[in-house]
């Protein structure tokens, strides 16, 4: 076992959870639901790229915006249209409401786009020639340092966003405290709509990276790693932007570990994870604590 | 050298607020130096108090003064950072919720808490839980036990109801009933569980005049008929005056004063804090 | 009110158990008169193992209020066990029917370990957590199925998670779990009638449980925890005995499925299975028994409905369509109120009429 070739891969596949988990992170700190169809927003976002990179021809950049901004229509029409209308309900309705969209989404591809596994384009391997780059002797392919870049610039530009911006400022506001700040004058419905719109466009990122690494897209390519960017998300501490990077980092070096061990049961140990965080701490390892008022 | 760490010496207070009628009994509750921190914040500090066992007793205060927080703390809803809550002489220390109302202690909430989606009947029969003694195994196979536990059950629960004139109401589903008829709802449930202390949040929130009055009524009608004693938070001066035997005054989290409503009335730091402005209530 | 109340609970529950006995009944004579189609007969079994999963989710989903995503682990385990025990029990116990019911009986007690195993831990979590653990549990057990390797011979059962090989079976042994192909060479000893018995099994189990003791400590439960608490009901016995139950109920339903079956794959049991359960119950209603016995068995006939309209692709889609505007019929605030007026309008106006006449 090549223990530093296996770091590379877990550096690289975290840094794609760490992506998603950011829109996990961020919904759940402000609207306090979890948004089971964000991992059918990234194989949208993976498909709108493959359509218009394999098959229109566009250059990738063109393709990558383009899916970033479907992604993040998408993402605000179904915060708008199914999520908006329950914002006071109980948690078990929202979470049906959002596997109903998850649901949605994964079926409305397979017609559109049929089961047939696309072959997406490897743009992102030929940046830095055919064999990568080297590193400590061993290559490392494009995509991969372009993963880790973009996880890296994404955390630096949403910490300074949410920390400096007067929009990052209202949605910390809103996860503290959504009438509080209403009555501070800040539009909630607003602020909801742009975490999601900031979420989703990410999530279109972390589909071209995602499908970059393992070029097969499906209409189900989305769910699994949506599911394990969760466990990332609460794994950081649900609601925390450098809890996200680190979950991600921690769960995507895990699963390539595991995976040297049994393909098969690779998962398994992944949700064991999730498991034992969930018993052991959880509010994550950078969470907070929250009293239920009574 | 280490700072000595600042200790400041509060006397125990005399049990002023077991009456005559209890003295020679062991008081039913005693917190000793009960308090909790939430954070850094301290909420309750040194919160010493006892309760005779047919005392109707009264905890009052400012909003914000903590006195919910002393209800969570005595039915461990919170556990205590520090101090002893003795039920009956025993201690509380290592109970949680469930055993503490095992042990004899109910209570009602300030933001209601009956179970919506169920009749009031059923809701009586909840509080009833441990009072009834056939098993999961007898209800699933409905065996002779499940019918007479029902039957006592039922029984019960609109004995129960009937303290309030609720027997009508019994297949209404609580979600459904008055904000008054909520209220006297969750007594009669937490008197389903056989207390020997009932804690009541603001029994009167809400209620007009002559609601009220009917309330004081049926407080100390309960005590009289089940021998318990009973704790009540309350605003409505006129209640609290009217029936509290014992009265505790809590401000910032701390008692302030202790003893019968006519020494509450008169006490000056009481009427400082508490009242503001000097006004007689 | 209360002799009212109780009494319109016992019209419901004799309403609930008369539907499904006309079905049976029904079915029973057309098959033996007019002949039934043979997609339609195929369906039956499936049909009975997917209301009692219906019934088996709604307990936890309605009655103890806790969303679980990883039924089908419970269905899956009951089904590979069941099998194994079919399988071990070939020669012990020639006699069909009684194998079959031994099948389903070790199926419904495996799935309640396992039960037990996951509910343990995952009922100390709340809400969307504990909805997202049941599913990585659901997925653990898939995952595990999908490397377990069981066979039999003389000198009794053989494990292995390393491939048939490593079984070293003798002469005459033969695999039955094989790894991810699944369960093989099963002989079929499912019938309806027992998967209809098996359902009045299941809904008497519910509807006892709900108007017990025991039930009504769970309903507290999940409407209000806190309170529960304080008039000494604790959380997680209550809380674990509505989980618990409902895998042993989903272990014999996957068990009488399986039996249907030559090879079943444990692939079938995966997070869509789960899903699919979940649009039972929410399509019948969160907590309505009767409603998830309909739903279930009309959506799972639906499929072959549509397939002979070739609408079938559009099936998983309207799923989620109807799955979401359901859950924003029952739960805005806002449209509930307008349905609620319609309706009050409506009986309104009803009882004007009869005050009238």
């Amino acid at each position: 076992m090549d223990i530093l070739q296996n770091l590379i891969n877990g550096i690289s596949l975290g840094s794609v959870y760490a992506i998603i988990a950011l829109g996990y992170t961020m919904v759940y700190g402000i609207a306090k639901m979890l948004n089971f169809a964000h991992g059918d927003v990234i194989m949208v976002g993976a498909y709108i790229c493959f359509y218009a990179v394999s098959k229109y021809q566009l250059p990738p950049l063109v393709g990558i915006l383009l899916a970033m901004a479907v992604c993040t229509v998408l993402g605000v029409v179904i915060e708008r249209l199914a999520y908006k209308p329950l914002r006071q309900s109980a948690s078990l309705a929202v979470l049906i409401t959002a596997i109903g969209v998850s649901y949605f989404l994964q079926n409305a591809a397979l017609l559109l786009w049929q089961s047939d596994p696309k072959n997406f384009p490897t743009f992102l391997n030929g940046i830095f020639g055919d064999k990568g780059i080297t590193f400590l002797g061993r290559s490392i392919t494009g995509t991969t340092v372009v993963t880790v870049l973009a996880c890296v610039i994404i955390m630096v530009a949403l910490t300074a966003f949410t920390g400096m911006t007067k929009m990052g400022k209202a949605m910390r506001a809103c996860s503290e405290d959504k009438a509080a700040a209403q009555l501070m004058g800040i539009d909630v419905n607003r602020t909801i709509s742009m975490t999601f719109a900031i979420g989703s466009a990410l999530a279109a990122i972390a589909g071209v990276l995602l499908c970059s690494a393992y070029p097969q897209l499906t209409p189900t390519t989305g769910s699994l790693p949506g599911i394990k960017a969760f466990t990332a998300a609460v794994f950081g501490g649900i609601g925390s932007i450098p809890g996200a990077l680190l979950g991600g980092l921690l769960l995507g070096v895990i699963e390539i570990f595991a995976m040297t061990f049994s393909t098969e049961l690779s998962n398994a140990v992944v949700f064991a994870v999730l498991i034992i965080v969930l018993l052991v701490k959880p509010t994550g390892l950078l969470g907070k604590q929250i009293r239920e008022k009574v | 050298m280490p700072e000595r760490q600042k200790t400041k010496l509060v006397p125990v207070p005399s049990p002023n607020l077991i009456p005559e009628r209890d003295v020679d009994k062991s008081p039913i509750l005693e917190a000793q130096h009960l308090g909790i921190d939430f954070g850094g914040l301290t909420a309750v500090n040194e919160f010493n108090m006892a309760i005779g066992r047919t005392e109707i007793a009264g905890l009052i205060g400012p909003n914000g003064a903590g006195k919910t927080t002393v209800f969570n703390l005595l039915t461990k809803v919170y556990q205590p950072t520090r101090g002893t809550v003795l039920l009956d002489g025993k201690d509380t220390h290592n109970m949680n919720t469930v055993q503490v109302n095992k042990a004899g202690i109910a209570r009602t909430f300030q933001n209601i808490r009956l179970f919506d989606k169920l009749s009031v009947e059923d809701n009586v029969k909840i509080g009833l839980h441990n009072q009834m003694k056939y098993g999961t195994f007898s209800g699933l196979f409905r065996l002779p036990a499940y019918w007479r536990g029902e039957k006592a059950a039922h029984e019960r629960a609109m004995e129960l109801l009937s303290i309030f004139d609720m027997q009508d109401l019994a297949g209404v589903k609580a979600g459904a009933l008055p904000y008054g008829a909520q209220r006297r709802l969750e007594i009669v449930r937490a008197l389903g569980t056989n207390p020997s202390l009932l804690l009541l949040d603001e029994p009167a929130a809400g209620m007009n005049p002559s609601e009220t009055a009917e309330l004081m009524d049926n407080i100390v009608k309960i005590r009289d008929t089940f021998q318990i004693a009973i704790l009540l938070i309350e605003h409505d001066m006129s209640l609290v005056m009217g029936i509290c035997e014992g009265i505790c005054v809590l401000n910032f989290g701390e008692i302030i004063a202790k003893g019968t409503p006519e020494e509450i009335q008169n006490n000056p730091e009481v009427i400082r804090a508490y009242l503001g402005s000097g006004k007689e209530a | 009110m209360k002799e009212k109340s109780s009494h319109k609970r016992l019209t419901s529950n004799l309403i609930t158990y008369g539907i499904v006995v006309a079905a049976f009944v029904i079915v029973q004579v057309l098959g033996a008169t007019v002949g039934l189609s043979s997609s339609f007969q195929g369906q039956l079994i499936p049909i009975c193992s997917y209301i009692v999963m219906a019934l088996s989710l709604n307990l936890v989903v309605g009655i103890s209020g806790e969303l679980s995503l990883g039924h089908a682990g419970f269905m899956s385990v009951g089904a590979f066990s069941g099998v194994i025990a079919a399988a071990a029990l070939q020669q012990a116990v020639p006699f069909a029917p009684v194998r079959l019911v031994i099948a389903m009986i070790v199926g419904a007690l495996l799935a309640g370990v396992a039960g037990v195993i996951v509910g343990v831990p995952v009922l100390r979590l709340r809400g969307d957590y504990l909805a997202i653990v049941t599913l990585a549990f659901g997925e653990i057990i898939r995952n595990v199925l999908q490397v377990l390797y069981v066979g039999v011979d003389e000198a009794g059962l053989h494990f292995s998670t390393k491939g048939e090989a490593a079984l070293q079976l003798a002469e005459g042994g033969r695999a039955i779990i094989k790894g991810p192909m699944g369960a093989t060479g099963i002989t079929k000893l499912a019938t309806f009638t027992a998967g209809f018995i098996l359902v009045l099994i299941a809904l008497t189990v519910v509807l006892n449980l709900v108007n017990s003791r025991s039930g009504r400590a769970i309903m507290a439960l999940r409407d209000n925890r806190i309170a529960a608490e304080s008039v000494g009901i604790g959380a997680t016995k209550y809380k674990l005995m509505a989980f618990v139950t409902s895998a042993v109920l989903a272990g014999a339903a996957g068990a009488l499925y399986a039996l249907n079956y030559s090879s079943v794959l444990p692939k079938k049991f995966d997070f869509n299975t789960s899903i699919l359960i979940l649009v039972f119950v929410v399509l019948g209603g969160i907590g309505n028994i009767r409603g998830s016995i309909i739903a279930a068995a009309f959506l799972t006939f639906l499929p072959e409905l549509l397939r002979s309209f070739n609408l079938d692709k559009w099936r998983m889609l309207v799923y989620a369509v109807v799955l979401i505007l359901v859950m924003l019929a029952t739960n805005n605030p806002q449209l509930r109120g307008f349905l609620d007026r319609i309706r009050g309008k409506r009986k309104q106006e009803g009882e004007e009429e009869s005050t009238h006449a």
